[in-house]
């Protein structure tokens, strides 16, 4: 299922599961919001959206896959509060669909929920379909 | 506890479990008392019905995996009730189990109110997720072992029959 879907079809559903599971309003759902900080999301939030997602799309998404699991207490990827370059490699590389834009700025250990995007979820999306 | 019985448990799939609504409990005094020329009106306060809910849908998704979980409430994803239960009322709860991994649960569940020529009527939906809380994410100073399954819990399974 799904292979043939639109982009704009794959947002649209992804819309429909951001306003589900934040509380949100369809036009706050725009492609360049974070999931953090513009739309509200807190941890528990990050499950609910992947079991939505699951259920919109009829796929599985493994522990870890579309959002990373406890970066802060990576001795590997984190010093000193900060992300280290080779932290932030690490993650480009298991999380290919994440936007680092703001991490790669200001490497606070704060800020890597901000790599999440309206655009990353729909890109992840995207990346399982076999687009 | 804030169920009274476990009446039904189909393993990872669904649970039900009724509670008694009894004058004898305390809150029910001041929710709501007398006051302001108008006589109390004894109503369960909404907050309780969805703990009984968590109890239920919690119950349900720590017998997944054995109980060696801690399965902590983390959201409350939608909470619908349109009527209120009071003093002889029967309340049942009925939840399912949507989703489940190694992080955590999603459950759907009912809530109905029995009718006094017998049967049930439904009343409100409480859909609520769960975390899974090892020891590695339950931080330092948390008790050792299951802290979410005491005594109380298994004593309600027991006297349940499961």
């Amino acid at each position: 299922m799904g292979t043939c879907m639109t982009r704009d079809e794959i947002f649209a559903k992804v819309r429909t599961v951001l306003v589900d599971a934040l509380a949100v309003d369809e036009d706050e759902v725009t492609p360049s919001a974070v999931l953090t900080r513009d739309l509200g999301a807190e941890s528990i939030d990050f499950l609910d959206v992947v079991f939505r997602l699951e259920q919109a799309f009829g796929f599985k998404i493994a522990q870890g896959e579309l959002f990373p699991d406890n970066v802060q207490q990576d001795s590997r990827y984190v010093k000193d509060g900060r992300v280290t370059p080779q932290g932030i490699a690490a993650l480009k590389e298991r999380l290919p669909h994440a936007d680092f834009a703001v991490l790669e700025r200001d490497p606070q250990v704060a800020k890597v929920g901000e790599i999440f995007t309206v655009d990353s979820v729909v890109r992840f999306v995207e990346r399982k379909l076999g687009k | 506890m804030w169920i009274d019985r476990i009446v039904e448990l189909i393993p990872r799939e669904r649970l039900v479990a009724v509670k008694n609504v009894s004058l004898a409990e305390g809150h029910l005094h001041d929710h709501f008392a007398a006051g302001g020329g108008r006589g109390a009106l004894p109503i369960m306060p909404a907050s309780l019905i969805i703990e009984g809910m968590a109890q239920a849908a919690g119950i349900l998704v720590g017998h997944a995996e054995g109980f060696r979980e801690n399965v902590i409430l983390a959201k409350v994803s939608l909470a619908e009730l349109d009527a209120d239960a009071g003093p002889g009322d029967a309340l049942r709860y009925t939840a399912v189990l949507r989703q489940f991994d190694g992080a955590g649960a999603s459950t759907e569940g009912t809530v109905e109110r029995r009718l006094p020529q017998g049967g049930w009527e439904p009343i409100g939906r409480i859909d609520l997720m769960f975390s899974h809380v090892g020891a590695e994410r339950a931080g330092p100073g948390a008790p050792a072992g299951n802290f979410v399954f005491g005594e109380s819990f298994k004593t309600l399974l027991r006297l349940s029959g499961f």
